[in-house]
């Protein structure tokens, strides 16, 4: 092709879009390149009328392309008017195959084998890119596929699709809608829900599957494929069965190895093409979800390639829009030119003594704190949009024993006292600059183990919990620094008695971290063994089985330690410990611990108090042995099936008691009252055992699944442990995705009542509890659009009297309970079992 | 038990008590004292001629039951009023339930024994209903609970009526290859509203009329004899047929608990209305009279 572009833009999302805007504007050379036939696929496929948003609404758009918050159609109704317009030079079918050269002559390569030729390139090609592929073995001729794009042309086939998202779903119902066609559909789904899918594809599969007319495998796992032929893995063993076609649609992962090759040189390694060491564009880390090396222009480890958007790690519109800008204003020689985060960078900084600007202040922080050391200036800014800087007077409560939190703390200057015993505050130990501490909330989500002052005038860093694994999974020095820090505090803090960290040197290395998958054992009674167990996060329960049944004695959290009765007291394993969910748990070695023992006697002297409390249960257990009967055994099942629903990573469950429960609904009513007319719970639905009930409502768990993947990060743990979401939400509905429980619902709030008397005595509006939506509908404000977000329980936080489906409850049935308050056997003693 | 680092909250020493054991009995005991406070200061006061609402004691007995019957009554506000603040309508209900049966007490003291055809002892009638009423509101508040659970099997009400119209879409088509008078009893089954019939139908849960139950016996008598062959369509019927009676049947047994559960404040609360009007009726006359 003739003529070599200033500038190649890959992908026409907002930002690539917004590059190619700014080129224009800036009259310089450019390509906008795009594998569809329309501009910003990914919110093209958003769907129809969905309302987007804008967030962060302090950033400030820089951009030729305008955007504010509104339909999706209106969206890209506006972009497509202001990139003609702007004449903005797309091609669009132009799918990039590979990119070669170098700065100042680079070779795009489409899949149409176009090739395009460009100074520099800007890849702005998202996330969404490659869809996940197949992992277990394939053989020689089975035919495999990632996409589906007319289901009316296999005809007489058995056909199995993998994956139960939307896509999966939709694909399966149209192979198997038109039964002419005689194809033999079978869906598989991992699990035995459909978590991922919306309620009406659901729906649509499950009456398929009643009629007939496609195979759903549940709790299926693909264990290998073969020509005509594919393997199952389920519950009940292995299964085979016929299959001429698989259709994998399970989600995708960030186009990593297509911008790692960019630009690569390619050797022969063992015959296969492999990309040089050290050539290439470089990722921060092996990490799944880790984001390529940038400098603070946006440039990759190979000049000339810029990354920009949600592959640079910014999901949100507008930071891709900023950075669309950006990024074209630094290639054409604009080096002055301040990134758009600047203000809210320098609103961090403002309340800090000494007048330092944002970029000195992010030098001093990542030269002063050792955990920040490694990171880049860009990864820096990042981070500190995500945490919190301040000022602390020496003598002032960085925060208090008991009190909820998941953040970690870094100490840029000064220093802060730990106060170690609870019931003397003279009793402290140091951490010196540089360090961090809080990281056991980190770790574990549970509430802080001590109060901490600052020991003299301090500059902290307050790490969100966000922040701190973005942290750990770019730089791995980080991630072992926490990783050792957190052992070491936690021992000291479990184990108290005056312990330093130098008598622990032999202890720590000999600890070694093991994930235990849920179920899983990490103790089982009658073995051999005097290793102690610290649970790190996740929980664990501890049964002991009485005449061949195992019995629930007690449930575990975070921050315990089991294991010290062999120590001790020699002997073998007198009860099985396994992880509740999935867990990690330290391993200390017994001989270590035994040495630290015989040098502090103190230590042993606690030990020995804490398995006095142990040997009484289990004398308990043994003195009921005979007269252990229906009770046990009912208290046993029941407590399984708590933790099975997944009160085990619980903080706090609301249960009802079916004894009592009249189903008046005015929980719910009271719930939806309680926060803008939309109930957070679902009382009828959920898990029901022995008459307890466990309905559809948040339970708070330690490591929220719903935090995992939020674009504004708009979910926060509240001061009374609470999880909630702020005004910030966006509506992408990942949350609701990822919460395993479904107990988060999309929603837009309805109009405000009439008052509860008007009701009463003049029959005006719905009444007490959520309003139906025709009448939302009829009285919904014209003009004004109500955008669906993210609701949950928020443990109804800052109101006062506590959560109100508790309160409303007129026969008690409802209640609201913390997993270590209710898994206990030693309940039973006191006649509650 | 192993060592927990931080310790949090004590709370729920008083999970799990319903509201007839709220705080152990509290309010009974307050109540059964009051009563007997009543009782003795009956036997104690000598009134003359006779007990009567018109002696000093009657009138104190008298306002203590009008104030109790409309701090009874504001029970329908608390329950819909989600204020904010530190109380629990399980502690209302509870108190609810004994203050109410200490009206009995109170009420019955304040009469001193005297009843005619007047509106003195038709409020007092009306009074007595709300009680009785309300007495077997709390049996079946205490009785049937568990069984609405253990009927509805972790399904919930929505989720009942989706399986009902699933199956009924299935009928609809898997009748189509039937004979004429096969297939009308079928529709019959389509057709029928399974839970008309009014209020006893409902609460007794027989359903005598139901086409369901007809087409489905008389689908089985033309399957009876016939061999299976497994591809016949009238046993995809018939087994269609009798899963939805199967779910009817829990349906009905759901609607029947609810209906039980509801229907005694469709007396409680009127009546309570036509009490207060009638309680207004006889303190307006007595002072009228005075």
């Amino acid at each position: 092709m003739a003529g070599r572009y200033r500038i190649a833009i890959v992908g026409s999302g907002p930002a690539g879009l917004s590059a190619a805007a700014r080129a224009a504007a800036l009259g310089i050379s450019h390509v906008l390149l795009e594998k569809t036939d329309h501009l910003s696929d990914t919110i093209f496929k958003y769907q129809k009328g969905k309302h987007v948003m804008a967030t962060p609404s302090q950033l400030v758009l820089r951009s030729d392309m305008a955007f504010e918050a509104g339909k999706r159609e209106r969206i890209l109704d506006v972009w497509r008017d202001q990139a003609a317009a702007g004449a903005i030079e797309v091609r669009y079918h132009a799918e990039v195959k590979a990119i070669t050269g170098a700065a100042g002559d680079f070779t795009i390569t489409t899949t149409k084998d176009d090739t395009i030729l460009a100074e520099t390139v800007v890849l702005a090609i998202g996330t969404q890119g490659n869809p996940n592929l197949v992992r277990c073995p394939v053989g020689e001729g089975a035919v495999v596929q990632y996409q589906l794009d007319d289901p009316g042309e296999y005809i007489d086939e058995h056909i199995v699709v993998l994956g139960t998202g939307d896509a999966g779903i939709e694909n399966a119902l149209g192979l198997a809608a038109d039964p002419e066609q005689r194809n033999s559909v079978t869906i598989v789904n991992r699990s035995a829900e459909f978590a991922t899918a919306k309620d009406a594809n659901v729906k649509a599969l499950l009456a398929a599957e009643a009629a007939g007319r496609l195979q759903v495998r549940r709790e299926t796992t693909t264990a290998a494929i073969d020509k005509g032929m594919i393997r199952f893995d389920t519950r009940d063993g292995e299964v085979s069965m016929r299959c001429d076609r698989v259709i994998a649609r399970m989600g995708s992962a960030p186009p990593r190895a297509f911008v790692e090759n960019c630009a690569a040189r390619f050797e022969d390694v063992e015959g296969k093409r492999a990309r040089v060491a050290g050539t290439g564009v470089e990722f921060s880390s092996a990490d799944r979800v880790s984001y390529p090396v940038l400098s603070p222009t946006f440039e990759t480890t190979t000049p000339g390639i810029f990354v920009i958007g949600a592959l640079a790690g910014y999901p949100l519109i507008k930071h891709c829009m900023n950075q669309g800008h950006d990024v074209v204003e630094f290639i054409n020689g604009n080096t002055t030119l301040k990134p758009a985060d600047e203000p809210i960078l320098e609103s961090r900084f403002r309340d800090l003594p000494g007048t330092r600007g944002v970029d000195e202040w992010l030098e001093f922080l990542r030269t002063r704190i050792t955990v920040l050391e490694a990171m880049s200036p860009l990864q820096m800014r990042e981070f500190m949009l995500d945490s919190e800087v301040r000022f602390y007077r020496r003598g002032a409560v960085v925060f208090e024993r008991n009190a909820p939190g998941s953040s970690l703390f870094a100490i840029a200057d000064g220093s802060v006292l730990v106060q170690v015993n609870p019931s003397d505050p003279s009793v402290t130990v140091p951490i010196a600059c540089g360090s961090i501490f809080g990281e056991v909330g980190l770790i574990s989500g549970r509430r802080r183990g001590a109060t901490i002052r600052a020991a003299e005038d301090s500059i902290l860093v307050e790490v969100s919990r966000q922040a701190a694994l973005k942290l750990q999974s770019q730089v791995p020095a980080a991630r072992a620094a926490i990783t050792r820090i957190s052992i070491e505090r936690q021992l000291l803090q479990m184990f108290g008695s005056g312990l330093a960290s130098e008598d622990l040197g032999e202890v720590l290395d000999s600890a070694e971290i093991i994930a235990v998958s849920a179920g899983k054992p990490v103790i089982t009674e009658g073995e051999e063994g005097d290793d102690i167990f610290v649970i790190r996060s996740g929980s664990m329960v501890v049964e002991k089985q009485v005449g061949g049944k195992p019995v629930f004695l007690s449930y575990l959290p975070a921050g315990s330690y089991v294991g010290e009765m062999s120590l001790i007291a020699g002997g073998r394993r007198t009860a099985t410990v396994k992880a509740a969910i999935k867990s990690e748990v330290i391993r200390l070695k017994g001989d270590a611990i035994r040495a630290v023992m015989a040098k502090k006697p103190a230590l042993l002297e606690k030990v020995r108090r804490d398995m006095a409390s142990r040997q009484d249960l289990n004398a308990f257990i043994e003195a009921k042995k005979d007269s252990f009967s229906g009770v046990v055994d009912l208290y046993s099942s029941v407590s399984n099936f708590l933790v099975e629903q997944g009160v085990g990573e619980a903080t706090d469950v609301l249960l009802i008691d079916e004894n009592l429960c009249v189903g008046c609904d005015n929980c719910e009513k009271a719930c939806a009252d309680s926060h803008d007319g939309l109930s957070r719970l679902d009382r009828e639905a959920g898990r029901t055992y022995a008459h307890l009930h466990v309905p559809t409502s948040c339970r708070h768990c330690e490591h929220p699944h719903c935090m995992a993947d939020c674009p504004p990060n708009a979910i926060h743990r509240g001061p009374d442990g609470e999880v909630f979401i702020d005004e910030t939400c966006i509506g992408c509905g990942n949350c609701q995705r990822n919460c395993p429980y479904g107990v988060i619902r999309m929603d837009a709030v309805p109009p405000k009542k009439p008052g509860l008397l008007s009701w009463l005595f003049f029959g005006r509006g719905p009444g007490p509890g959520e309003p139906g939506k025709a009448w939302s509908y009829a009285n919904a404000k014209p003009g004004v659009e109500r955008p669906k977000k993210a609701i949950k329980c928020d443990m109804c936080s800052g109101i006062d009297g506590g959560p109100a489906c508790v309160r409303a409850c007129p026969t008690g049935a409802a209640i609201r309970v913390a997993p270590e308050d209710f898994l206990s056997v030693s309940r039973l003693e006191r006649g509650e079992g | 038990m192993a060592t927990r680092t931080a310790s949090r909250r004590v709370k729920g020493e008083t999970l799990h008590d319903g509201f007839l054991r709220h705080r152990g009995f509290r309010w009974l005991k307050i109540c059964t004292v009051f009563s007997l406070v009543a009782i003795v200061a009956y036997c104690l006061v000598d009134v003359t001629p006779r007990h009567n609402g018109g002696s000093w004691l009657g009138y104190v007995l008298g306002t203590i039951g009008a104030l109790q019957i409309l701090w009874l009554t504001a029970l329908g506000l608390r329950k819909r009023a989600m204020t904010r603040g530190r109380w629990s309508l399980k502690a209302w209900t509870s108190a609810h339930v004994y203050i109410g049966l200490s009206l009995i007490v109170i009420a019955t003291l304040h009469t001193g024994f005297q009843f005619g055809l007047n509106v003195h002892t038709l409020a007092y009638a009306l009074m007595m209903v709300v009680i009785v009423s309300g007495m077997v509101g709390v049996g079946f508040y205490a009785t049937l609970p568990s069984a609405l659970s253990s009927n509805r099997e972790e399904m919930t009400q929505p989720q009942m009526i989706d399986a009902l119209r699933s199956i009924d879409r299935q009928l609809h088509d898997a009748a189509q290859p039937l004979d004429h008078h096969l297939a009308a009893l079928v529709r019959g089954s389509l057709e029928q509203d399974p839970f008309g019939g009014g209020l006893m139908r409902r609460l007794s849960g027989h359903y005598p009329g139901c086409a369901t139950r007809a087409a489905q016996a008389a689908i089985r008598r033309e399957t009876a004899y016939k061999p299976k062959l497994g591809e016949d369509p009238i046993d995809k019927v018939d087994a269609l047929l009798v899963r939805k009676e199967a779910i009817l049947g829990r349906v009905r047994r759901h609607l029947k608990l609810k209906a039980m559960l509801e229907v005694w404040l469709y007396i409680h609360v009127p009546v309570t209305f036509a009490l207060i009007a009638a309680l207004s009726a006889h303190i307006v006359s007595v002072f009228f009279y005075w």
